[in-house]
């Protein structure tokens, strides 16, 4: 049989046509995900993400309310529009959790991470390292004759680059906490 | 018998108690040591009906069954490792069809999990994925709240399976038992009213539409009773077409005329043709399910689309939409049907008499003929003829996975809701048996009729035991073509008829196994003989194994291949050779 010819509709306007021109572009987005503090629902929340396939860039949680036993959960994901969409929309699902802002969109916000960096070495490259955290502001946190670990607090991109600094000059070990952020205003 | 202010009991008093205060009437269940405090408690009452199965898969799909054809939520009760293990596959069928279900399975005592203690599992680890939510209950003080809020979770917004693991030491413990009216519930609220704005674009489009198709899904059956009736007056008063999935059918009568057909991979002719063409397709507690949509670039390329759906997440998921309405679809059915009767119920009566005029030829190509045969039983006879005979009694059907619940998708026609359970999203084999169990202990005195395949039905016949213990004298219809026929289809189409593995070896004789188990069993292979025997199997007072044996290698049709778009459907075998390229042999 060969395949029917269906005569065009008189509607012009197709659904497709709504799709954003964007839609194929990768963006990375900043989620503050509110839930209820019981057990597994962190659980829930990563096995959304392994489960359909979505990207945890960096993910932080903490009870922020302890009398109402709320945590809150910052996740840095990507994807493309629709996808973003419907990360969202899922997790809404949860039963446990509250309320989910894409802080991306909501606004201008604040993003912080912390960091330490251990740096262990000797002479002018233990020097340059010293100098380079002061222009940083990182504070160094620990002490030997070989070695430093620096504290530093900023967004991901200045910890990317602080972190591309200290590499040839000893650079041993990062540990970082992933994003924590806020919406700017009241 | 509602429990009135606090009063102390065990866990397991506990839960028999909050089963009872939730109207709970019967529990399908199976029990083991995890449970024994609860099975205790069970033997001690009158109240609540346990059916003891013969396998925890069993259970689930029983309560399926139950809970689809009431509307009310099933209940089942499972011990600890295995008991919940062999839940999963039926948590995550009623998962996918959006079942309401509250399962209760025991856990080794608190002070032992984690230590890989006998029959120990993870199970709020194991069913997180397969359930709408789960609890692990550690404190006796919060297990009726917790149960209370699990019945509310199961059956608000999008219905769906909900567990609650109760460790054993929680069973024996005592604390104050907290009636239903106290729980608190009052986060997970799920709206139900739709926005008005978009209500009302909805209505704008179909006043001015050409070619509009109601496209209708499960949501409309989850909805309730009330969803169905205004859906029905809506289709009446515009005199739009309608169709629906597989999930869908019975929400609008087989027998109106405004009828298509089931749409979708084994849809008619018709319907899908009618998806293909429209220019407003109103999309009504459905999913755009792949098995809907074909090759997603070329879905209903000339519609402007409107899903009204009380889930967000499947809102713009697969098909972007121009009008999504978040809500539940009785609420947004009656504030559009109110919205367009206010503003003069006004159609574009000319196109919608053209497009009338379209979808008679469409119909008129008879989609669903086939070959008859005077030596042989068609699967599609044998339904025709059971349709024919149990026309206007009280009806209830399940179904297997396979040829078979295409058929009996295509060759039955529902005319009510809730009359018609068959696993889709997942497509469970091994679901219909035990679901025509929980179906017809709902209601007794129905003629309930499981369309089986024989391949599928072997999965769970175990619980014909449980059709007798407990009287159900479900109807086990079974389309005996001796192949896993749906799969040797698939093989004839795209792996180049290398049938590999899709016979029913060792077949039993099922009228021995009926008469084993302690029912009655009857065979039929000739076409002559057929009414007579269906007629038998309906009169018999009691389960019938009914082996109808079928001509073996018939293709279910009409069929859009996997990755192919609406409009090219195979209608028959002559359409078949060849149609499926590499590309849509990956697609399942
Ligand atoms: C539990 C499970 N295993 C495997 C499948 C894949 N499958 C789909 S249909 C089918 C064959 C079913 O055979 P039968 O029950 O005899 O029905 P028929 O297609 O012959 O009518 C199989 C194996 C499935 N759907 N479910
Ligand atoms: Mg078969």
């Amino acid at each position: 049989m060969s395949p029917l010819n269906i005569k065009q509709g008189s509607t012009s306007h197709s659904a497709y046509d709504l799709r954003d021109p964007n839609g194929e572009v990768i963006e990375q987005h900043t989620l503050a995900v509110l839930v209820a503090n019981e057990s597994g629902v962190l659980a829930r929340v990563i096995g959304l993400f392994s489960g359909r396939g979505y990207n945890i860039d960096s993910l932080t949680v903490a009870e922020v309310d302890h009398e109402g036993h709320r945590s809150r959960i910052t996740i840095v994901t990507r994807g493309t529009p629709p996808v973003i969409e419907q990360i969202k929309a899922q997790l809404g699902r949860i039963v446990p959790v509250h309320e989910v802002h894409d802080l991306t969109v909501e606004g201008p916000s604040v993003q912080r991470e912390l960091a330490l960096f251990k740096v262990a070495g000797k002479g002018d490259a233990r020097i340059e390292a010293l100098r380079l955290a002061e222009i940083f502001r990182a504070n160094v946190v620990d002490s030997t004759l070989e070695s430093f670990v620096f504290e530093m607090t900023g967004t991901p991109e200045k910890i990317d680059a602080f972190a591309e600094l200290m590499r040839p000059l000893g650079l041993r070990e990062i540990a970082r906490t992933g994003v924590a952020a806020l919406a700017r205003g009241a | 018998m509602a429990n009135s202010g606090t009063q102390a009991m065990t866990g397991a008093e506990m839960v028999v108690q909050a089963m009872k205060d939730q109207g709970v009437e019967v529990v399908f269940g199976y029990p083991g040591g995890a449970v024994l405090p609860i099975y205790d408690a069970l033997f001690q009452q009158n109240d609540i009906r346990h059916v003891i199965v013969r396998h925890e898969q069993g259970a689930v799909h029983m309560a399926e069954g139950y809970a689809r054809s009431t509307g009310k939520p099933g209940v089942v009760l499972v011990t600890s490792g295995p008991g919940a293990t062999n839940a999963v596959t039926g948590l995550t069928d009623a998962l996918m069809d959006s079942i309401p279900l509250v399962v209760f399975t025991g856990q080794v005592p608190t002070f032992m999990i984690g230590t890989d203690g006998f029959q120990e599992a993870d199970t709020v680890g194991i069913t997180r994925p397969c359930t709408k939510h789960n609890w692990l209950v550690k404190d006796t003080a919060n297990l009726a709240e917790v149960i209370h809020q699990a019945f509310h979770v199961a059956t608000h917004g999008r219905p769906g399976p909900v567990l609650i693991d109760i460790p054993k030491d929680v069973q024996f413990a005592t604390a104050d038992y907290m009636p239903p009216p106290k729980a608190k519930v009052s986060h997970y609220q799920p709206k139900l009213k739709g926005d008005i704005d978009a209500i009302t674009r909805m209505v704008e489009m179909m006043e001015t539409a050409e070619r509009p198709v109601f496209y209708t899904g499960g949501g409309v059956i989850n909805s309730g009773p009330a969803a169905s009736q205004l859906l029905r007056e809506f289709v009446e008063a515009t005199g739009f077409p309608i169709t629906s999935t597989l999930m869908g059918l019975g929400c609008y009568p087989a027998s109106g005329d405004k009828w298509l057909g089931m749409l979708g991979m084994h849809g008619t002719y018709e319907a899908n043709l009618v998806m293909h063409g429209c220019d407003l397709m109103l999309n009504i507690g459905a999913r755009f399910d792949d098995r809907i949509t074909g090759r997603i670039a070329d879905f209903s390329p000339n519609s402007r689309k409107v899903h009204v759906d009380i889930d967000p997440s499947s809102l713009n998921k697969v098909i972007r939409v121009d009008v999504p309405i978040l809500g539940d679809v009785g609420h947004v059915l009656e504030d559009a049907l109110r919205l367009w009767k206010a503003r003069g119920r006004k159609v574009n009566k000319p196109a919608l008499a053209k497009w009338w005029k379209q979808i008679a030829e469409w119909r008129a190509v008879n989609c669903l003929d086939y070959t008859p045969s005077d030596t042989v039983i068609k699967p599609q006879y044998a339904l025709q003829r059971l349709e024919a005979l149990t026309k206007g009694m009280d009806r209830y059907i399940t179904t297997e996975v396979g040829q078979h619940q295409m058929w009996a998708a295509q060759f039955l026609g529902f005319e009510d809701p809730n009359r018609w359970m068959t696993s889709g999203g997942l497509g469970t084999m091994g679901y219909g048996l035990p679901a025509s169990i929980g179906v017809q202990l709902a209601h007794p005195d129905a003629l309930v009729i499981n369309v089986a395949g024989e391949a599928s039905w072997l999965m769970n016949m175990q619980e014909m035991g449980t059709a007798i213990q407990f009287r159900a004298p479900a109807k086990q219809f079974i389309l005996n073509n001796e192949r896993l026929g749906m799969v040797r289809q698939w093989q004839q189409l795209l792996h180049g008829e290398r049938y590999s593995q899709s016979w029913s070896e060792s077949l039993p004789d099922f009228v021995k196994l009926a008469e084993a188990f302690g029912c009655k069993g009857i065979k039929c292979s000739d076409p002559k003989d057929l009414d007579d025997a269906i007629m038998e199997m309906i009169r018999y007072d009691g389960p019938v194994i009914f082996d109808c044996l079928v001509e073996k290698h018939e293709n279910c049709f009409p069929m859009i291949p996997s990755g192919k778009p609406h409009n090219e459907m195979l209608l028959g075998n002559a359409d078949t050779q060849g149609v499926i390229g590499a590309k849509g042999a990956v697609l399942v």
